[in-house]
């Protein structure tokens, strides 16, 4: 089913049209609430007049997660507080999240934009979803929730974690959708093989998988173990939450929710627009959000649009899988991570510069993360107890600061190697 | 009357402990005695040497992470009983051990290395009880 058959159908001038009305409204919008935005935009010699369509988008000055974290928590917002309804946060570079408001016709939007995407994967009014995103400040889970509900089906809000319980109600309530990391899938598959549970006597039939990057590869596994169709839903807290885009039935890329999430592709270099096809940095401005509308920010992800019209008869851009980052942020078991967040953490601890690298791996279905640690002099102790405390330490500050669990190894220093003078920070072995 | 023993972390990996050795041979300092706390990650090695300020500076040179700590040597003889008799005497005085080690010098005499929580209290409350320690001058000769 095809939810918003109008939008999602529409021609290209048609889609033009609303982006271009609802742009120049966005653009008057920021420019006469936001003072950072105001700022960029004359910077540039630009007033929100010379915006007169979607293609004067390209003119507009880009937006990064530094702005909203310069500007944390409310000072992008462009309403007052008593309009904001919620408020959602993603972890940022230095340990301070990136904060996004919403009003009540942001939630509905939103909420509009995942029933789209879940009727896109082949959902319908008589599913039970079971929403196994973590429930919180991250968007994962309460997205989801609300688009089920709007849609009509029926949602478990059971939220992250307790894999047996999650089995379980997939066998009493028959759950037939399940919503949650792709690696957190594999993870529930093996479970069920350790529990004796056979996959197939039960009614799921899709999975919608995202929050981190997954291969072609790993889409087959998870199909194939759990008898599913694994469809890929994409989403950034700044831009919305999930339901920016996500994969039909036919599983040939990501319809954009275009008319409210605007997609561009930039080299990560020049800045520049890349040619049509072309994989580059994928950048959203948003032209129907009131809380925090954001103009041109850059995801960091790479990708690349296809303007075809798609087999299941929307003409809504699909932009690929994506395939990396431009920038050294990780996502881990869902968790976005900086390497200068763990810096952060360990100069904390000491008054020099920690020399630390971070190992990334897939055990089994799960994304791990190994922290070594040179034992500079200002870390060292004579005694072991008072070393495995500073162990202990490290991992309880990386714990309460990212919510991520990792293995700390203490190691002598200069055993970490420095390329051209300068530490490598992350190798990252999954095989994704 | 206070020692200054030498450690080194070390990874728990081949070659790491002959490293040193080798260092402390080129620089031509003497090991008196050694002796590794481990994990299964990584260990701590304590020496007693000839020259610490040297052995301290070489290892660093050597990008190894060094440190000093105050530690006493009783000097008990080598026989059955002298060690127990010691460390009544630490019992008694209500002395903490954080760790202590042992070597032998020569057939007549086994010197203890002790490492407890408070050292100059140690000295006192052992010399007090007329328990003969290696001086810092005679050690460095050896």
């Amino acid at each position: 089913m095809i939810w918003n058959e109008t939008i999602e159908c529409a021609s290209r001038d048609e889609m033009m049209s609303i982006q271009s009305e609802r742009l120049i409204r966005t653009v008057q919008r920021v420019y006469h609430n936001t003072p950072g935005y105001r700022a960029k935009m004359q910077a540039k010699g630009l007033v929100p007049g010379d915006i007169k369509s979607i293609e004067d988008i390209s003119n507009l000055p880009f937006t990064e997660k530094t702005d909203l974290r310069d500007n944390y928590p409310f000072g992008m917002f462009t309403v007052p507080m008593s309009e904001i309804v919620r408020l959602h946060a993603s972890s940022g570079t230095t340990g301070k999240p990136t904060v996004v408001g919403y009003t009540r016709n942001d939630l509905n939007m939103w909420s509009e934009n995942v029933t789209r995407a879940l009727c896109m994967a082949g959902v319908h009014q008589n599913d039970i979803v079971q929403v196994a995103y973590g429930y919180g400040l991250f968007t994962g889970g309460l997205g989801l929730h609300y688009g089920t509900e709007n849609l009509g089906a029926t949602v478990i809000p059971i939220s992250g974690g307790n894999t047996q319980k999650q089995i379980q109600l997939m066998q009493d309530f028959g759950s037939s959708v399940i919503a949650c990391t792709p690696s957190y899938a594999l993870y529930l598959a093996e479970a069920m093989r350790e529990m004796g549970v056979d996959p197939k006597s039960l009614k799921l039939r899709v999975g919608i998988f995202g929050a981190e990057p997954w291969s072609e590869n790993m889409r087959k596994e998870i199909e194939a173990q759990l008898s599913i169709k694994a469809i890929d839903i994409y989403g950034l807290s700044e831009v919305v939450g999930p339901g920016v885009s996500c994969e039909c039935e036919h599983q040939v890329g990501m319809h954009v929710n275009e008319d409210h999430f605007v997609p561009e592709i930039i080299d990560p270099k020049t800045l520049e627009p890349v040619a049509p096809g072309e994989v580059g940095e994928l950048v959203f401005s948003t032209i129907t959000k009131e809380g925090i509308p954001i103009i041109r920010y850059r995801t960091r992800d790479l990708t690349r649009l296809n303007y075809d019209k798609c087999e299941c008869g929307r003409t809504l851009v699909r932009m690929e899988k994506c395939m990396g980052r431009s920038d050294d942020m990780l996502i881990i078991r869902g968790v976005n991570v900086f390497p200068s967040q763990i810096e952060s953490v360990l100069l904390e601890m000491s008054e020099t510069e920690p020399h630390y690298l971070l190992i990334v791996e897939r055990e089994g279905t799960l994304d791990v993360l190994k922290l070594m640690v040179e034992v500079q002099e200002q870390f060292f102790s004579d005694e072991i107890k008072e070393l495995e405390a500073l162990r202990k330490k490290i991992r309880n500050n990386i714990q309460s600061t990212l919510g991520i669990s990792c293995d700390v190894k203490l190691v002598e220093p200069k055993t970490i190697e420095r390329t051209a003078g300068k530490a490598k920070r992350v190798i990252d072995n999954r095989k994704i | 009357m206070i020692i200054k023993q030498v450690s080194v972390f070390l990874e728990n990996k081949s070659g790491r402990l002959n490293e040193v050795t080798k260092i402390l041979s080129n620089a031509e300092v003497n090991i008196s005695a050694f002796t590794i706390a481990d994990t299964s990650d990584f260990g701590i090695l304590r020496m007693i040497v000839s020259d610490p300020e040297k052995a301290c500076s070489v290892l660093k040179e050597n990008d190894f992470s060094v440190k000093t700590t105050d530690v006493i040597l009783a000097k008990t003889p080598n026989k059955a009983g002298s060690l127990s008799k010691l460390l009544g005497i630490l019992q008694e005085e209500e002395i903490f051990i954080e760790y202590m080690y042992a070597f032998s010098m020569d057939n007549e005499g086994a010197v203890i290395v002790i490492r407890p929580t408070r050292v100059e209290y140690c000295v006192e409350m052992l010399q007090k009880h007329s328990t003969e320690l290696v001086k810092a001058d005679e050690l460095y000769r050896l």
